[in-house]
C-alpha cells in the first residue's frame, strides 16, 4: 500500500508522514516510560528493604532501625474486609435489582446516583465518612475507613453486576420461567450462575481499586502504631503507613515505605492476575 | 430489554402461587439499591450542613479570598481552587499530546505482537496506587527536577514570571508532571478504543485516494473520533482534579496562587488531606467541608460533560451503522 502511494507523493508529504508517525511511536514510548521507571524503583529499592521483620514487627520509633508494618498489613485487611462486606452486599443485590427490573421508574435514578458516586474524588468520600461516622462516634475508626472505601466499591460492583446479568441470554430466563420457576428462583438458580464469573471479576477489580486508596483513610481510620482489631478504634493501613513514612525526613522510614509500596503493588498485581484468570475461565466455559 | 418484557407474560399465570417469594426478592434487592441512594443523599446533606457556617461567614468571598489562616479564623479558598485548576490544566497540556499519540500508535501503527503488551502496560499504569506515585515522585523525581531542571531553568530564565522563585523541587511543576503520568493511561486507553471504533472504510477510502498513512490518520480517522477523544480528555480532567495523594506529596503545600511553575502551591484535595484530621475549630471544619463541596461540584460538572460526550458518540455510532 505504501509503495503505491509513495511513488507519486511529494517529498514534503513523505517527510511529514515519517515525522508524524515517528512522533506517534515516541508518544507510545513516553507513555510506557514512567511505568517502567516507577516499577523499577519500587522493585529494586523495595526488595532491598524487604525482609521477614517487615511482616512480623511493629513500627519502631524514630532512630531505632528495623521494625515492620505488621499492624498496617493486618489493618488494611480489616478495613478492606469491612468495605468488601458492605460494598459487595449493596453492590451485588442492588445490581440484581437494576438488571431484573429494568422497567421500574426508579432504576434510572439509581443508575445516575451510582455514576455520580463513582466520579466523586475519593478524598471527598473521606470527608463524607467523617461527617457520617467519625463525628457522631467521636473517634476515628476502622469502621469509618471501611465505609469510606465501601463508597468507592459500591458503584463499581453495582454497575458490573448489572451489566453482567444483562448479558445473560433471555432464552435462559424464559426457559426457567416456562418450567414454572418463580422469578426469584430463576434469578438465583438460572441467571446468577451464568453471570457469576463476570460478577466475581467486577468484585475483584473493586477490591484491587480500594486496596491502594490512601486519601479517604487519612481522617477516617487514621493510623495506629500498635496492633488493633477492634473496628471502633483508629487502625493502621498499608497505604497510610507508606504515606506517613514517605513524607518523613528519615532514610530508614523511606526504606520501609519502599518495601510497603512493593508489597502493595504486588498485592494489587496479584488481584488483577486473579481477575484475568476469572475472565479466561469464563471464556473457556 | 425486549426479552425482559417478554418475561412478564408467563408470570401472569403463576402470579398467585409465587407472589410471596417474588415480592420478597423484589423488596430485598430494591432496598439495597435504594440504601445506596439514601446514604448518598444523607451524606450530601450532612456535608452541606457542616459547611454551612463557612458559607454564612464568608459568602462568595470564601471562593475568591486568598487568606487561609486557621489561627485567625479567616478562610479564603482561592489558592486551592487556583492550584487545582492550574495543576490539572498543566497536566492535560503534557498528557494529551502524548496520550493521543500513544492511542494512535496502538490503534493504527503498532505491529500486532507489540500492541498487546503495550496495552497491558498502560492498563497496569492505571492500577498503581496514587501513594506509590507520590513516593516515587517525592524521593526520585523531585530531587532530579530540582537539580537538573529547575536550577538551570531558574538560572537562565529566572526573570520570567513562569520560572521565578527558588528551585525547591517540590512545586507546581512536580505536581503537574506526576498528574500527567497518572492521567496518561486514561487518555490512551479511552482514545484507543474510540479510534478502533472508527469504521475501516474510512481509512481505506483515504488510502485509496493516495493519502499517506499520516494524512489518513489526520484527515480521516481523527476527525471521526474527535468527540470521543475529547470525552477521554475530559474524563482524565475529572480524575486530575480529584487526585490527592501524589499531588499532596510533591506540590509543596503553600497556600499561594502563583503562575510560576517553580513555586510550591496547594490544591483543594491536598488541603483536605493535610488539615481535616487535625481541624478543631468549628469554622475551620466548616471551611474544609466547603472546600470538599466545591471540589465535588466541579468534578460533578466535568464528569457530566465527559459522560454526555461519550454517550453522544456511542449513540451516533450506533445510529449510523
Amino acid at each position: 500500500m505504501s509503495g503505491l502511494a509513495g511513488s507519486r507523493t511529494s517529498l514534503r508529504r513523505r517527510l511529514t508522514n515519517l515525522a508524524m508517525l515517528g512522533l506517534c511511536w515516541l508518544g507510545a514510548g513516553l507513555a510506557v516510560l514512567p511505568l517502567v521507571l516507577v516499577l523499577y524503583y519500587v522493585a529494586t529499592t523495595g526488595l532491598r528493604a524487604l525482609n521477614l521483620d517487615f511482616f512480623t514487627q511493629l513500627p519502631r520509633p524514630v532512630g531505632e532501625p528495623g521494625g515492620g508494618m505488621k499492624p498496617a498489613i493486618l489493618g488494611s485487611l480489616e478495613i478492606v474486609g469491612i468495605a468488601s462486606v458492605l460494598g459487595l452486599l449493596v453492590g451485588i443485590l442492588g445490581g440484581i435489582y437494576l438488571a431484573e427490573y429494568p422497567n421500574h421508574r426508579m432504576v434510572q435514578g439509581i443508575q445516575f446516583t451510582a455514576d455520580v458516586l463513582s466520579s466523586v474524588p475519593s478524598i471527598v468520600l473521606g470527608v463524607v465518612a467523617y461527617a457520617l461516622l467519625v463525628v457522631p462516634m467521636r473517634r476515628f475508626s476502622a469502621l469509618a475507613g471501611g465505609v469510606a472505601l465501601a463508597f468507592i466499591m459500591t458503584p463499581i460492583v453495582l454497575r458490573t453486576t448489572e451489566e453482567m446479568i444483562r448479558l445473560v441470554p433471555g432464552s435462559l430466563r424464559e426457559a426457567s420461567l416456562a418450567l414454572g420457576a418463580p422469578r426469584w428462583r430463576t434469578a438465583i438458580s438460572a441467571v446468577l450462575p451464568v453471570a457469576r464469573a463476570g460478577i466475581v471479576t467486577g468484585a475483584l477489580l473493586a477490591v484491587a481499586r480500594v486496596a491502594g486508596e490512601t486519601a479517604p483513610l487519612l481522617f477516617t481510620a487514621l493510623n495506629n502504631q500498635y496492633l488493633n482489631f477492634r473496628p471502633d478504634q483508629p487502625t493502621a493501613s498499608l497505604p497510610v503507613q507508606i504515606y506517613t513514612y514517605a513524607i518523613s525526613p528519615y532514610d530508614d522510614w523511606h526504606r520501609l515505605a519502599w518495601a510497603g509500596a512493593l508489597v502493595l503493588v504486588g498485592l494489587i498485581a496479584l488481584l488483577s492476575l486473579l481477575t484475568r484468570l476469572a475472565i479466561r475461565g469464563r471464556a473457556l466455559e | 430489554m425486549k426479552q425482559t418484557t417478554a418475561v412478564g407474560s408467563p408470570r401472569l399465570r403463576s402470579r398467585r402461587r409465587h407472589d410471596v417469594g417474588d415480592a420478597l426478592f423484589l423488596r430485598v434487592t430494591q432496598a439495597f439499591a435504594l440504601a445506596m441512594v439514601a446514604v448518598v443523599l444523607l451524606a450530601l446533606g450532612v456535608t452541606a450542613r457542616s459547611a454551612w457556617p463557612a458559607v454564612r461567614a464568608f459568602g462568595l468571598g470564601f471562593l475568591t479570598g486568598s487568606t487561609w489562616d486557621p489561627v485567625a479564623d479567616k478562610f479564603g479558598a482561592w489558592p486551592f481552587v487556583w492550584g487545582t485548576l492550574y495543576s490539572s490544566f498543566l497536566a492535560l497540556l503534557l498528557a494529551v499530546p502524548v496520550g493521543v499519540a500513544g492511542a494512535i500508535f496502538l490503534s493504527e501503527l503498532s505491529p500486532r505482537w507489540l500492541s498487546g503488551p503495550v496495552s497491558f502496560l498502560v492498563e497496569l499504569l492505571a492500577a498503581i496506587p496514587s501513594v506509590v506515585y507520590g513516593l516515587w515522585g517525592l524521593l526520585v523525581m523531585v530531587p532530579w527536577l530540582r537539580d537538573r531542571v529547575q536550577a538551570p531553568l531558574n538560572g537562565a530564565l529566572g526573570n520570567w514570571p513562569l520560572f521565578s522563585g527558588a528551585p525547591y523541587g517540590v512545586s507546581m511543576m512536580a505536581a503537574a508532571l506526576v498528574l500527567a503520568i497518572m492521567i496518561l493511561p486514561i487518555i490512551t486507553a479511552v482514545a484507543r478504543d474510540v479510534l478502533r471504533a472508527v469504521p475501516r472504510e474510512q481509512r481505506e477510502a483515504a488510502l485509496a485516494l493516495g493519502s499517506t498513512r499520516w494524512e489518513t490518520i489526520w484527515r480521516a480517522v481523527l476527525p471521526f473520533g474527535r468527540v470521543g477523544v475529547l470525552g477521554a480528555v475530559i474524563l482524565a480532567l475529572g480524575r486530575a482534579l480529584g487526585e490527592t495523594m501524589a499531588v499532596t506529596m510533591v506540590i509543596g503545600n503553600r497556600p499561594e496562587a502563583s503562575i510560576s511553575l517553580l513555586n510550591p502551591a496547594y490544591t483543594m484535595a491536598s488541603v483536605l488531606a493535610n488539615e481535616y484530621a487535625e481541624a478543631t475549630g468549628r469554622l475551620h471544619v466548616a471551611a474544609l467541608s466547603g472546600v470538599a463541596l466545591t471540589l465535588f461540584v466541579i468534578t460533578f460538572i466535568v464528569n457530566g460533560l465527559a459522560r454526555w460526550l461519550v454517550w453522544r458518540v456511542a449513540h451516533r455510532a450506533g445510529g449510523s451503522r
